[in-house]
């Protein structure tokens, strides 16, 4: 999946047991790529001690109001995070 | 993690003991030798459970971590590991007459 | 701010100079025990040996903030090592003599609308190699749960209260980087060397709960002494 500079993605929603990286306020929210890191062996199974593949990794920078909705404490500001490419999918602006 | 509700952040620090300047030397050491990644010490602190938090210190949860990855690369065996244990037990009462210094 | 490392004949400190905390005359605990063994045994078999574990403490113990704060006094006053710094991180401290260690280092910058601020919510990951060991509530499960969520508030306990018009940036390091922020340079500190300035960057500035110290105040008449020695 290309994701490019800006673009709309969204943080997949599964919630499996285990190192995973990707935090759990995260999950099924949008955020925008704000640059593409390269790529980096999985952590997720770096964790577990195996062979590890290479996976693109993000920062992603997310609205507060995307993230909290109503509980944002000030919906202007911004969560960056770095999210790898298997856990992030394409979607429409909000 | 994130987001969770909690109190006050406790802003007074502590100076570092001995002992735990020694935990960060071995974690620093032994991952740079290959022994495990920060991956893997991320893994077992999630796995010890947010009740570590209450119970165990910075530190103390690291020291656990940094040996359950060592066992688990094959370092050292459990025994070799319980028997050593037991052995500075019984040397001495204090972390510096046990550990020599 | 920075400390003087002279010689390392410290009877009873540690060598940063700073006494041990007395847990070396508490009771032994089972988590002491086990950094014991498990030091004894890797030496041992030869993993690593007590030379080692001594030089890395010494060589963690030179770290300081005053390291990052070199950094950041650095690109204040000079543009193409500051776009460095943005573009590259880890290139930046190179060209510094400051070895950045193999994760990469971004460094995010302050400016009149935006402000930046730095947590590790999964652990408590910190550009340790630039700025030594991170500050004990920067490892606390309240900071990192909250910063994310109510960023303002935590800065208030702080001492820091941001306008609304500012952005608050928080950066999650959830993976392989390390972040650092670059904070504005006060306003009257145009006649300040480098020296002088990295002593106004504080640690907290470079994490994001503070801002850099205001320069204290000169008599005018050292001032002009100082012009005219130009």
């Amino acid at each position: 999946m290309a994701e490019t500079l800006h673009n709309w993605v969204r943080v997949r929603a599964m919630m499996p047991p285990g190192h995973v990286r990707t935090p759990s306020y995260l999950r099924g929210k949008r955020g925008q790529v704000e640059r593409p890191l390269g790529p980096f062996h999985n952590p997720e199974q770096l964790a577990y001690r195996l062979k590890a593949d290479q996976q693109p990794l993000y920062r992603v920078r997310f609205s507060m109001a995307e993230v909290w909705g109503k509980d944002a404490e000030n919906p202007g500001d911004t969560l960056d995070a770095e999210i790898y490419a298997h856990w992030l999918e394409p979607c429409d602006a909000p | 993690m994130g987001g969770q509700n909690a109190g006050k952040i406790p802003l007074e620090g502590h100076d570092f003991a001995l002992w735990e300047k020694r935990v960060d030397a071995l974690m620093v050491l032994c991952s740079s030798k290959g022994y495990f990644t920060v991956d893997g010490l991320r893994r077992v602190l999630e796995d010890m459970g947010e009740d570590s938090f209450e119970t165990m210190t910075y530190y103390e949860r690291w020291v656990a971590a940094i040996n359950q990855n060592m066992v688990e690369a094959g370092a050292y065996s459990l025994h070799e590991l319980g028997t050593k244990m037991a052995e500075i037990t019984a040397r001495a009462e204090t972390y510096g007459e046990a550990s020599g210094g | 701010m920075p400390h003087d490392h002279h010689d390392h004949s410290h009877e009873g400190l540690s060598p940063s100079g700073h006494p041990y905390r007395a847990d070396n005359d508490g009771p032994l605990t089972y988590w002491q025990t086990m950094e014991i063994a498990m030091r004894e045994l890797l030496i041992e078999k030869g993993i690593t040996t007590a030379a080692q574990i001594t030089a890395r403490i010494e060589e963690m113990d030179r770290r300081s903030p005053a390291d990052g704060a070199m950094v950041i006094a650095r690109a204040w006053t000079d543009p193409e090592f500051k776009a460095l710094l943005l573009r590259d991180g880890s290139a930046a401290c190179k060209s510094m003599g400051f070895e950045p260690g193999v994760l990469r280092l971004i460094a995010v910058e302050n400016t009149p609308d935006v402000h930046n601020v730095i947590v590790c919510t999964l652990c408590s990951c910190y550009p340790r190699n630039l700025l030594g060991l991170p500050p004990d509530w920067y490892k606390t499960r309240a900071y990192r749960s909250r910063v994310v969520k109510e960023p303002r508030k935590v800065l208030a306990e702080f001492g820091l209260i941001l306008p609304d018009a500012v952005q608050v940036r928080v950066h999650d390091s959830t993976a392989d980087m390390r972040y650092i922020v670059l904070p504005a340079r006060p306003a009257g500190t145009e006649d300040l060397d480098q020296t002088a300035l990295a002593d106004l960057i504080t640690r907290d500035s470079m994490i994001g709960v503070g801002v850099p110290s205001q320069p204290t105040a000169q008599p005018t008449a050292q001032k002009t002494v100082t012009k005219a020695a130009r």
